[in-house]
Formats: structure tokens, C-alpha cells, sequence
């Protein structure tokens, strides 16, 4: 009872001082501030003051703490950041980006080409780099830029059960041709419109489903828990896939669901205003986010139920971009 | 003053209702005439089950409470406790605890439209001129037929009162029905990112419309129903 | 510019263990030592919606009751007015936000303009009901002393109406209490971003804090009306609720 009564007085002092440094109950602090790093450290710099940023996202975390990464980098830069996150889906970040609500938001290059410039998913170069020459490309028709590409790559992809998959016998997504008839799908509202969603699973991989139900993006791993959906559409990155082997993903053995890295897209006109620390403030801060820590900061907001905000800051302390 | 590009607006929705639109990732219709129907009907569906319901629980309590004169307390305070719910939390909660669907919807719809329906019927039933209760005990009515054929029509307004309020209540929160996986015409207002702009605005158009439709239709049931001497003292 | 190190800056402690679940962990209906923890997270919402609330009620009290007070004097304009509240009062709020967006966009304001639409009907049909409540031989008794129309509204009418427009008040900010948790939807803040935004869509705690806050909100605020109430109305005091 007194040690759980000192961990609450101690957690209270931590969230008092504004910073969630000291972490959950199980782990140590984790002194990442160490000489290596400090070098990383973004210094606020003159010219960015008075430069006015507004950071979008999409809807879903990772998108949101993605936002407040990029935001708070920014402002220790010395940029004056707005965020407007949780805009919605691809075509209103889009929008928004254009109509000049926003100075720029992340947004997955698989999405981008497909959903945006109308990209066949098997078009979608499997490398990396040559995905982000391609997106870069497009793009600049627009008079949009994009920054470049995270480590980390998220694709879409259909989710169950664990124990469903082993009673249908599936793993991967071909698997299902001749089942899905039965099988009832869920997935985001713009998933119905997506070709490396419902759009590519009905006419690329042939399936037909029972049915196919949009809810919140926020919902797809509720909707499998409480046995409504059979199958949900989920993200690779997702922290539920890593916290337990409750859920599987099929294989997208076709190859339509791409996989996509993020990259910073902001419109050509931002870009010069700002001055160079825009870029490379962006491009520092997302370079440590690796799968494996992306994942992490995931599960921090949708499992740990932290605030993105916070996440973020305790993402760019521990790798030693902000003290 | 309205910028022009408002009216543009109302035009660019008024398309998506009746000729439907390329929808805005492309590849894909969205709106137009049958889709939108759907999404109607479901509203109206969900709408009328759930009143239904509430009606059918609510109204029998509130008129024994408020026939025998008992239970003020409770009564009362549902109403007031009604009132104080969030929908928005109801449904959310609902959908995460209990599960997506129609059933989970219709039972959260209903616990909303209970308490001024209970509240209602029971100060209606309690108005009622007690000489005339007095005179229908003396001609030997039972409780029932004291219920039914006396307190009951006397109470109609205040009773249709609390229907409609009930009825405005549930066909707002039938609008965010789409967070528990149910598609109603609030799916339009909600998902901007299939349906667009002009979508969210009919969307909100027609939902207002519904919501009027209903307003007037219950009115109408109201004024069916209040029998012709209320009628003419109330005027 | 900046010229950043790319190694793994971030160590093996940066990832939590997660095999040993927990309440949150788990998401268990409710809690209460996470609450103890983060209940700041909710401060701003709470103000937020606190301000969304008293604006809303504040400007639709004013409004309803100058047009009560209006149609009191010219009968013929109350049910126009009723009508017109009435229409404004059914059209869901939700829906509002969104006639409005044209106009005036997304954002608080949109979101207090829906929410003072909403309250209107209800305090214009209690202040109009209370003032015509006023008993005829009040009113000529007032009449016979010699006050003018304006001094008999202003020292007989309202404060013999207080009952009704106390009542009217109370349910007009519960209501709004209530509503102000769909502001979210117009960009506007409030509980409802603490309720559906990204992953808070899943999360039972996080949704029954918010949803409380909420509930108590509204409680506080009616016992404090209705205390302002039998303070200005000491004569009620002997009478029922």
C-alpha cells in the first residue's frame, strides 16, 4: 500500500512539472540524455521567430502523436506552432493542406500515390526511395513538397482474431477467396472509397463479403473483441499486434496493400518562408522512428492511455532532441 | 452577410442529394438519391423503435405512479437526470463497453427517451382536475378504467409533451448513431472524408428537415388525440 | 541548420513491458487510481466546456427574455416566436453546426451559436408562461396604485414569474451542459474531445471521467440556480419545489 501511495505522489510531481519523465510504474528512468545524444539537441534559432507553422494530422494516433512530434520539434526550433490534428481522413488533410489551413501534415507515401495521384497498388515501388522520388514528383505538380521519408513503414491490413484465423485456416489474404462470403468486414468510413482497402479486396483480390460496416477508425480492434466484425481493417504499426498474439494479420501475399513511409507534405510557399530549419527540424526528429519505436509511442497512447501530446514529448526527450 | 460562396454551397449539396458525386477519393458514386434514402430510413427506423420502446416502458410507471400518487420523487428526478446525460458519452460508452449494432443503439436511444416520458406522464396524470377522478370513482370505474378512459385523455398534452421532447432527443443522438456502427443520415455530417463538404451539408439539411418532419407529425397525433373539450378549454 | 547524429539515440528502456496487463492495460471499465493520475488532462476541456456553457446559456437567457418580454406586451407576437424558438430548438445541434459552417466556419463560435439556439425555446417558454401566471387582480391591484406598465413589469411581473424563469434556467443549462459534449464536432473543445477523439473512442475510463464531469457539472449548476432562486424569491419559500 505505501509503495503504490509513494508511486501516485511521485507520478503527481513528475505530471506537475509538465513532463512525463519519470514514466510508468515499471520502468526506470531512462537517462537517454546521455553524451551521444546530446548533440541532437535542436537549439532554438532567431530567424524562426515569427514564422507562423500550423501542424495537421489525420485521424487515428498514430497519426496525432506523429503531429505533436513534428509540432514540438518546430517550436524548439523556435517556429511559432499551431496544431489543428485530427482533421479526418487523406482527402480532407489534403484539402486543408491546399486551402492553406495548414502548413503541412504526414502522410504515408503508399496513400499519397494511390489515394491521390491514382496509382495502381501494384504501381507502388516497393523501395522506399524510389516510392519518395515518385511521390516527390507528383507532388510538386501540385506545388506541394514532400519532406523526406521516416524510417518506419505502415501499410493497411486485414486483421482478425487470432483464433478465428486458426479456425478458418487462413493466413494470408487469398486465403479467404471462397470464406469471405461469410465474413463480415469493418473498416474506416473512407475505406469504402480506398483501393488498398474494401475497393482493392473486392476488385483485386476478388472477394466478396457478407458485409462490410464503417465505424472509427479508433473502434477496429473493439469491433473484433466483441466478435461483430470477422475481419478489421488495421495498420502493420498498430501496438495491439505487438502487446499480444491475440490478433494476426493475413499476409498480403498479392501484393495490394503497399506499405508506405511517412513524409512531411507542406506546400512549396511554407517551405520558403520558413527557412531551412523546417526541413531539417522535421527530418531530425522522425529519424529515430524506427517500426519498432513507432509501435511503441502507438502503445503508449492506445494502450498505455497517455495523451499524444505527452508521448511526444517524452519521444523527443529520450532521444535527446528537447531537455 | 453570407459569402456568396455559401450559396454555392447549398447548390453543390442540393447536387449530392438527387444526382449524386464522384466521391472524393474517387473511383467510387457517393451520394444521390438511393444511398441517401437509405440513410433515412435508417434514421427514422432507429428513431421510431426507440421511442416505441420508451414509450412502452415509460408510460405505464409514470401513469400508476401517478394514478396512485406515489414514486413523485423518482419520477421527477428521472426527468431532471435525463436531462444531464450526455449523449454523446452514452453512445460512445455503449459502443466500447457493450458493443457496435442496432440492438446496443436502440436500448441507449431508449434510456435517453425515458425520463421525460416518465416525468411527463406522471405530472400529466397528477393535474388532472381530482374532481373529475373523484366522480369516476363514484360512478365504480376500476383503477384501469379511471386510468384509461379519464386521467389518461385529460393528460394527453403534457404527456405528447414529453413524447416529443423524448422524440428530439432521440433523433439528435440517432445523428452520432455512425460511432456505434449503426449509418443514419448523420454518417454524412460525420465521415467529411468520404462525403465532402457539400455531402456534411446536406447531411446537416436533411437531418434538420427529418427532425421538423417528426416534430409535426407527432404534433399532429397530439392534436388527434386530445379530445375536442380539451381542445376548445385550451384555446 | 542542424546536423543530426542518426544512430539509435533511443535505448532498450524506451520500451515499456507490457505482459503483465493491468487495469488500463486491459481497458476495464473504470480505473479509479489512473483518474488519481491524470485527472489533469481534463482541466482544460472541463473550462473549456465551462465557457461554452455560460456564454450559451448566458446570451440565450438574454435573448429569450427580451422576446418574452416583447411578446408579454404584444400578444400577437408570441406565437410567432414560439414557433420560430421551436424550430431552432428541434433541429438537432449537430446538424446546426454544420448549416453553419458556411458561415461561420469551424470553431467555438459556431459551436456557442447551436448551443444558445438550443436554450431558446426553453427560457422564452418559461419566462412568457410565468408572466402570464401573474394573477389579473396582482396586476390591477399594481394598476390601481398607479405604476406604470414598465415599473409593473419590472417590481410585480418578473419577480412574481421568478419561479417559472428560475425553473426555465435550470433546464435550459442542464441541457446545455449536456449538449456542449457534441461542440467537438464543430472544432469547438469541450468534453468531447476527452470522449471520441483518436484512441479515446475505446477508452471506458476516459469516456465515463468525461461523461461524469459532465453529469456533475450539470448537477452543480442546477443546485446553484435553484439556490439563486429561493434567495431572490423569499416569498416562494413556503411553496413546493
Amino acid at each position: 500500500m505505501k509503495l503504490k501511495y509513494l508511486m501516485v505522489l511521485a507520478m503527481i510531481c513528475a505530471l506537475s512539472v509538465g513532463l512525463v519523465a519519470c514514466g510508468s510504474d515499471d520502468s526506470d528512468d531512462s537517462g537517454s540524455s546521455s553524451d551521444s545524444t546530446s548533440a541532437n539537441l535542436i537549439e532554438s534559432n532567431a530567424d524562426n521567430e515569427g514564422v507562423k507553422l500550423t501542424i495537421g494530422s489525420k485521424n487515428f494516433t498514430e497519426q496525432i502523436v506523429l503531429g505533436e512530434i513534428y509540432a514540438q520539434g518546430l517550436e524548439a526550433a523556435g517556429y511559432d506552432v499551431d496544431t489543428d490534428l485530427n482533421l479526418g481522413s487523406e482527402t480532407v488533410a489534403l484539402q486543408a493542406l491546399k486551402a492553406g489551413e495548414i502548413s503541412g501534415y504526414p502522410e504515408y507515401v503508399s496513400t499519397a500515390l494511390t489515394s491521390f495521384y491514382d496509382t495502381a497498388p501494384e504501381d507502388v515501388p516497393g523501395n522506399a526511395d524510389d516510392a519518395y522520388a515518385k511521390v516527390q514528383t507528383d507532388v510538386a505538380k501540385d506545388g506541394l513538397e514532400a519532406f523526406p521519408p521516416t524510417p518506419f513503414q505502415s501499410a493497411n491490413a486485414v486483421g482478425l482474431l487470432t483464433s478465428k484465423a486458426d479456425e478458418l485456416g487462413v493466413d494470408k489474404i487469398s486465403d479467404l477467396e471462397g470464406k469471405s462470403q461469410d465474413l463480415k468486414l469493418y473498416g474506416s468510413p473512407e475505406c469504402r472509397q480506398r483501393v488498398d482497402c474494401l475497393v482493392g479486396l473486392e476488385d483485386n483480390y476478388g472477394l466478396d463479403f457478407a458485409s462490410f460496416t464503417p465505424v472509427d477508425i479508433g473502434l477496429r480492434y473493439e469491433v473484433l473483441d466483441k466478435k461483430q466484425a470477422d475481419l478489421s481493417i488495421v495498420f502493420t504499426t498498430d501496438a495491439q499486434l505487438g502487446v499480444s498474439d491475440e490478433y494476426t494479420i493475413l499476409d498480403d501475399d498479392k501484393g495490394l496493400l503497399p506499405a508506405g513511409n511517412v513524409v512531411f507534405l507542406t506546400d512549396k510557399k511554407t517551405v520558403e518562408e520558413a527557412g531551412p530549419d523546417y526541413r531539417s527540424t522535421i527530418e531530425a526528429v522522425q529519424s529515430e522512428l524506427t517500426e519498432k519505436v513507432m509501435q511503441e509511442l502507438d502503445a503508449r497512447v492506445d494502450i498505455d492511455k497517455e495523451t499524444p501530446e505527452d508521448v511526444a514529448a517524452d519521444y523527443l526527450k529520450s532521444a535527446g532532441y528537447t531537455e | 452577410m453570407i459569402p456568396v460562396g455559401a450559396l454555392g454551397l447549398f447548390g453543390d449539396a442540393f447536387d449530392f442529394v438527387f444526382s449524386g458525386q464522384e466521391a472524393a477519393t474517387g473511383g467510387v458514386q457517393v451520394g444521390g438519391p438511393e444511398a441517401v434514402f437509405d440513410l433515412a430510413v435508417k434514421q427514422v427506423e432507429v428513431t421510431l423503435l426507440a421511442l416505441g420502446v420508451a414509450i412502452l416502458l415509460a408510460l405505464p410507471v409514470g401513469l400508476i405512479l401517478g394514478h396512485r400518487g406515489s414514486g413523485e420523487f423518482v419520477a421527477v428526478t428521472a426527468g431532471n437526470a435525463g436531462r444531464a446525460i450526455p449523449e454523446l458519452a452514452l453512445i460512445a460508452l455503449m459502443a466500447t463497453a457493450v458493443g457496435v449494432g442496432l440492438f446496443n443503439l436502440v436500448v441507449a436511444l431508449a434510456i435517453l427517451g425515458i425520463p421525460p416520458i416518465l416525468t411527463n406522464t406522471f405530472v400529466g396524470i397528477r393535474q388532472v382536475d381530482r374532481s373529475s377522478v373523484e366522480a369516476a370513482k363514484g360512478m365504480g370505474m376500476s383503477d384501469r378504467e379511471i386510468i384509461t378512459k379519464v386521467e389518461l385523455p385529460l393528460a394527453i398534452p403534457t404527456i405528447m409533451g414529453g413524447v416529443r421532447t423524448a422524440s428530439i432527443n432521440i433523433i439528435a443522438t440517432a445523428t452520432i448513431a455512425p460511432l456505434a456502427g449503426v449509418l443514419t443520415l448523420g454518417d454524412l455530417i460525420i465521415s467529411r472524408n468520404v462525403y465532402g463538404d457539400a455531402g456534411v451539408l446536406a447531411g446537416a439539411v436533411l437531418v434538420a428537415l427529418l427532425a421538423l418532419s417528426l416534430e409535426l407529425a407527432l404534433s399532429g397525433v397530439q392534436w388527434a388525440l386530445t379530445s375536442k373539450g380539451l381542445k376548445l378549454q385550451r384555446a | 541548420m542542424i546536423d543530426f547524429v542518426q544512430i539509435a539515440a533511443v535505448d532498450d528502456s524506451f520500451f515499456k513491458d507490457r505482459s503483465d496487463g493491468g487495469c488500463i492495460q486491459d481497458n476495464n471499465l473504470f480505473c479509479p487510481s489512473w483518474v488519481v493520475d491524470n485527472y489533469d488532462r481534463y482541466v482544460d476541456p472541463t473550462l473549456q466546456h465551462l465557457v461554452l456553457v455560460l456564454v450559451a446559456v448566458g446570451v440565450g437567457f438574454l435573448i429569450a427574455f427580451s422576446l418574452a418580454i416583447l411578446a408579454h406586451r404584444r400578444k400577437w407576437l408570441a406565437s410567432p416566436f414560439l414557433a420560430a424558438t421551436g424550430v431552432l430548438y428541434t433541429i438537432p445541434s449537430i446538424s446546426f453546426f454544420f448549416l453553419l459552417l458556411p458561415i461561420t466556419g469551424r470553431g467555438t463560435t459556431t459551436a456557442i451559436i447551436a448551443l444558445t439556439a438550443f436554450t431558446l425555446q426553453i427560457i422564452f417558454r418559461n419566462v412568457i408562461t410565468g408572466l402570464r401566471n401573474v394573477p389579473n387582480e396582482v396586476t390591477e391591484a399594481a394598476r390601481g396604485v398607479g405604476l406604470t406598465p414598465k415599473q409593473m413589469l419590472w417590481r410585480v411581473e418578473i419577480p412574481l414569474a421568478m419561479p417559472e424563469i428560475i425553473a426555465g434556467l435550470r433546464i435550459a443549462t442542464v441541457s446545455t451542459v449536456a449538449l456542449a459534449t457534441l461542440a467537438v464536432f464543430a472544432n469547438g473543445g469541450g468534453l468531447g474531445g476527452e470522449i471520441i477523439v483518436g484512441s479515446n473512442l475505446t477508452f471506458k475510463t476516459g469516456i465515463i471521467v468525461a461523461g461524469s464531469i459532465a453529469v456533475i457539472m450539470a448537477i452543480v449548476f442546477d443546485a446553484l440556480i435553484l439556490l439563486v432562486g429561493r434567495l431572490m424569491t423569499p416569498w416562494t419559500r413556503a411553496a413546493a419545489l
